[in-house]
């Protein structure tokens, strides 16, 4: 399983991450030796086996509906890198 | 009195010879000088551990302490600390103060312990040698060529160092028992939904468990007893009642049926180390264990199986980051794309970015079932292999890593050879088992440790086990020679 | 050629619990921008989501009404894509199993005939927040308040064949919703949008055309505009010979048409997989059946029993069971009244819903609370005020004068009823009018009832409307010989 040059730029466009033109060739090619890796399980039977997700057999808890959380605005904007008048700043959104 | 255990130390802060405030001031030292060496802090906060030590002297003094009240250790920049720059390795959160605790930060703080610091690691835990931490590589102190293992490397080189008597870590795929068996000290990786991950940087949710790196096996059931227990903030938490995980450590080995899967013992594996964890069975036997070999076949599909589902749950993990509400943001972003793309692509490092690639790519139309549903079958078979195991046996032994350690950047430009160095340890962790490294002994003037691995909700046994060979050994009080005084 | 018309809508109902699906933040409307948006619906690295039970318990008791199957085990999966009102870069949502599963509801036509429209699945999930496109130095403002409101899609089978069917359906999912108390149904607040799929062909083809989706339209009119606006743009582009783009679009209320969005032009690869955070949601049959067990009164239930109960005729039960709250007014007025349900019923349904529609109000926000309304039908049926008189004091219900005994009192308005007032009204009336009973004697029987309506008129004029009606009758009966 070989990744090339355009596969690479739609993941990396998938998961929003700006990688220079000339990195290209290298991302390839240790991508696609990890794909190599991982296709080893393809070898292994696994036919009517149940998928796992979790490694404990637990399930849900579910939560009282209750508000246990106050206004903690101005804490929490400290740390953002653009806000105003209680917002969230990012460039301009159009549909 | 940094040579002391975590446990030796409580004693003497008990009996009055020594103050928390004194302890705290001695390691802030140590660190100030010697960590330059390592660059096993990313940050220290001394502020902070000395008014918690004043805080710890005066519970002591009004006669309410527990047996962590005042001991300094260090916290993995992975857990949130209000207030405290926490970046889990990465440029993306250079600018982090942590709004909330994580809460085995706040349950550590309520047992008293002091935080000496924030320990390095690799990139939002991703990483095997501590090389691809943003803060630089953390060096090994037995051979500061050498790297000290992944990702959890800072927590495991200051104690080793004896920076600090005791630090966190998280294991995600063998982030705690490789660096501790690269640094020659105790690691425990607990079963998965014994310690909250509530404020702990995600990496790979179903994999992901934070747990102690000590000298000892009892320093470790006593960081445990503190950092365990039920979180109702964390939906894949236990529920139930932790065990005291110091009620066994001083049982009989006597009946002990120890596995060894002839797969941990095949090519790959470096025969210096193959012979300490040979005679460290041995001792096991001395101890009244039985040992008989045992087959886990699913062995070499761990890794594979491993590659997709942690970068897979990394890549959405790790979308939060975008440069909206925290963290790096590039500069001038010309539209909403190039915010997310370019302070994406500025803020995580090469490997962070290769993972939530191949993360992505799993998981994109047209592979999710050839690559994700696929890995997770054969999860299911890989613990169906050891459920098969401890039908028989009570414990697995092995070596914990393939070799006793690589130098710096010898492995830096091959992920799948920097992959397969966590060969031993990814099992464990898709099936949600328990496990330890302890030092077992030297191969080439770097330490080894010994795995062990126990069914789900063990610890009290294995940390049974890693005491009675610590009480029969002096591997874990064995310190590097620039850092024993 | 004759076309036939496809819908099939994705309804997305916010659950009116208190907190989150997935932290304690509150949910109230229109709080101070972030001001409820707390570390987990911020996506602050290291939070976790723990689901409210709350928001289970309205899925299922959604589930149970529409006589769905209950997804016993039902899973959480993460949808990720990258949006600045998505603050963790996915959104939890579920694909396979959903709590709700395959169900239906029946809706009634205009022409009385009833429908059946199945539910495909009816799945919780997480609000977004909202992008504030005002102008902020040429940025979007972010608020995060409304993110993490639970969510219930309700995805209906492609069964509607018009734009009245889809409303239909819409209503009576609104009305649900409300009856079960799981939703405000808030309309205006986005308490409930609508996706619409859209497809045509030709009639007697059973194969579908390819459909469009048109996002987020949240009023019943705009709902119904947009369906009319995309059925005839996708016959136009059919009949030019060209083909319908399957694409998700947008309604433009202010320019009334629907348009390709933009930004969504990339065919989205959500990545969906099983949200490592949250565990599989069990639940009991006990659990399922108390929930039925507990279930109000649904609106066809309700519409049967106004009939035996109050011996409405159908189409007034379906007019007052329309919404829970008008279904509620209308028994608080019978009972506050004690008046026949009927007349509660026509002043309800014509004079009071007349008003509100004038007003374009609904009834949840009636100047006339249904108590006054009750009061005042209380003295008509006790025959304090006529009925006429009524239609004064209702007016001035509506203006707030007061309680109906205070605007009776005010106005003047008690009704005559003292015999011999009346008839020396009569008399004086018959004495001013010697030609109209001229024209009343010589008048066929038949004919004469409309006649004598002139002379009621008279008699009403010159008491001011408070003489009692069926006295006047009567006396104007004896007299009129």
């Amino acid at each position: 399983m070989a990744l090339d040059k355009s596969e690479v730029e739609k993941i990396a466009h998938l998961a929003r991450i700006a990688i220079n033109e000339d990195k290209i060739p290298e991302y390839a090619s240790s991508l696609s030796s990890i794909l190599g890796l991982v296709e080893q399980m393809q070898s292994t039977n696994t036919d009517d086996i149940e998928p796992m997700a979790h490694p404990l057999d637990a399930t849900q808890r579910l939560r009282d509906d209750a508000v246990t959380e106050s206004n903690q605005r101005d804490a929490y904007q400290k740390i953002a890198p653009a806000t105003e008048d209680g917002l969230y700043l990012v460039p301009k959104v159009i549909d | 009195m940094h040579n002391k255990t975590l446990v030796e130390l409580s004693q003497q802060l008990a009996s009055g010879a020594l103050s928390s405030v004194e302890l705290t001031q001695h390691f802030l030292d140590r660190i100030k000088l010697l960590d330059p060496q390592l660059n096993s802090f990313i940050s220290t906060t001394d502020e902070l551990a000395l008014a918690q030590a004043k805080i710890a002297d005066e519970l002591r003094a009004a006669g309410s302490a527990g047996p962590l009240t005042g001991i300094p250790i260090a916290h993995k920049d992975i857990f949130c600390t209000k207030g405290v720059k926490t970046t889990a390795g990465s440029k993306m959160l250079d600018n982090f103060i942590s709004p909330y605790d994580a809460t085995v930060v706040e349950k550590l703080n309520a047992a008293g312990t002091i935080t000496l610091g924030k320990t390095n690691m690799d990139e939002f835990a991703m990483g095997s040698s501590n090389e691809t931490s943003f803060y630089g590589a953390v060096k090994n102190p037995w051979n500061t060529d050498y790297v000290p293992g992944g990702s959890s490397g800072g927590s495991a080189a200051c104690v080793a160092a004896r920076l600090a008597p005791a630090a966190t870590g998280t294991d995600t795929g063998g982030s705690i028992r490789q660096p501790a068996s690269l640094c020659g000290i105790t690691g425990l990786k607990p079963t998965y939904g014994s310690i909250s991950r509530w404020g702990m940087i995600a990496f790979a949710s179903s994999l992901d468990q934070a747990g102690p790196m000590t000298q000892t096996a009892e320093d470790a059931a006593l960081m445990m007893n503190a950092m365990s227990g039920f979180d109702s903030k964390d939906s894949t938490s236990i529920n139930k009642e932790a065990p005291d995980y110091t009620s066994e450590l001083n049982n009989s080995l006597e009946g002990l049926k120890v596995g060894l899967p002839k797969e941990f013992f095949k090519e790959g594996l470096d025969s210096g180390v193959q012979q300490v964890i040979e005679t460290a069975i041995k001792d096991i036997e001395k101890l009244g264990a039985t040992v008989k070999e045992i087959s886990l076949s699913t062995t070499d599909l761990a890794v594979p199986a491993y590659y997709v589902i942690a970068p897979a749950e990394a890549s959405s993990n790790l979308s939060r980051f975008d440069g909206v509400r925290y963290g790096y943001r590039c500069d001038n972003p010309a539209n909403l794309e190039d915010l997310y793309k370019r302070s994406r692509g500025e803020g995580f490092g090469e490997e962070v970015q290769r993972r939530i690639l191949i993360g992505a790519y799993a998981l994109s139309a047209g592979f999710y079932d050839a690559y994700y549903i696929k890995a997770q079958k054969i999860r299911r078979l890989i613990k169906n292999d050891f459920d098969k195991a401890f039908a028989d046996v009570d414990v697995i032994m092995g070596p914990t890593a393939p070799s006793a350690g690589f130098a710096l950047g010898e492995k830096a430009d091959d992920p799948i050879s920097m992959y397969l160095s966590d060969i031993y340890t990814i099992a464990v962790n898709l099936a949600g088992l328990p496990a330890m490294s302890v030092p077992a002994g030297f191969t080439a003037g770097l330490p080894v440790g010994l795995q062990m691995i126990g069914s789900h909700f063990s610890e009290p046994r294995l940390l049974n086990i890693a005491h009675q060979f610590q009480q029969a050994t002096d591997w874990h009080k064995k310190t590097p020679d620039a850092f024993t005084k | 050629m004759a076309w036939e018309t496809v819908i099939g809508l994705e309804i997305h109902v916010q659950l009116s619990t208190q907190s989150k699906i997935f932290s304690g933040s509150a949910t109230t409307f229109g709080a101070e921008p972030n001001t409820q948006a707390s570390l987990v619906d911020l996506g602050m690295p290291g939070v976790l989501p723990v689901l409210n039970e709350d928001a289970i318990k309205k899925a299922i008791t959604f589930g149970v009404a529409i006589d769905a199957k209950i997804n016993q085990k039902s899973v959480f999966a993460r949808k990720n894509y990258f949006y600045p009102d998505l603050p963790k870069g996915y959104q939890i949502s579920q694909l396979d199993l959903p709590i709700v599963d395959i169900g239906h509801l029946d809706i009634a036509l205009e022409d009385g005939t009833v429908k059946r429209i199945g539910v495909t699945r009816a799945h919780l999930e997480e609000d977004a927040g909202k992008s504030l496109h005002e102008d902020y130095h040429g940025m979007t403002g972010i608020d995060l308040n409304r993110a993490g409101t639970p969510l219930l899609e309700i995805v209906s089978e492609p069964d509607m064949r018009s734009a009245e069917e889809a409303i239909a359906y819409v209503k009576s999912v609104h009305a649900l919703i409300q009856y079960l108390d799981i939703s405000d149904g808030n309309m205006a607040e986005g308490s409930m949008r609508c996706d619409i799929n859209i497809s045509m062909r030709p009639k007697g083809q059973e194969e579908y055309g390819t459909r469009t989706e048109t996002k987020n339209v949240n009023s019943f009119r705009f709902i119904e505009k947009a369906i009319r606006g995309e059925v005839i743009r996708q016959i136009d582009e059919l009949e030019a010979g060209n083909k319908i783009n399957q694409e998700t679009r947008l309604y433009d209320s202010a320019k009334d048409e629907t348009r390709s969005m933009r930004s969504k032009e990339e065919a989205n690869d959500y990545r969906y997989f099983p949200d490592p955070d949250l565990l599989p949601v069990i639940t009991t049959d006990e659990y399922i059946q108390n929930l039925r067990d507990n279930l109000p009164e649904l609106p066809d239930q309700k519409i049967e029993r106004f009939q035996k109960e109050y011996e409405l005729k159908e189409y007034d039960a379906r007019v007052l069971a329309a919404s829970k709250q008008l279904a509620d007014y209308f028994e608080t007025v019978v009972a506050t009244s004690g008046a026949k349900a009927k007349l509660a019923a026509n002043w309800v349904t014509s004079e009071l819903l007349g008003a509100l529609n004038k007003a374009g109000k609904g009834i949840q926000d009636s100047p006339v609370s249904a108590e006054l309304l009750g009061g005042m039908l209380k003295r008509i049926a006790d025959n304090t005020i006529s009925g006429k008189a009524g239609k004064i004091v209702f007016e001035g219900l509506l203006n707030g004068e007061g309680s109906a005994d205070e605007i009776i009192k005010a106005k003047d308005l008690i009704q005559e009823t003292d015999t011999g007032a009346i008839e020396a009204l009569v008399d004086e009336v018959i004495a001013n009018n010697p030609a109209q009973v001229e024209q009343f004697l010589a008048a066929e029987k038949d004919k004469r009832k409309k006649l004598i309506g002139f002379f009621v008129g008279q008699i009403m004029k010159a008491s001011k409307g408070k003489a009692n009606p069926q006295q006047v009758n009567q006396l104007l009966g004896q007299k009129l010989k």
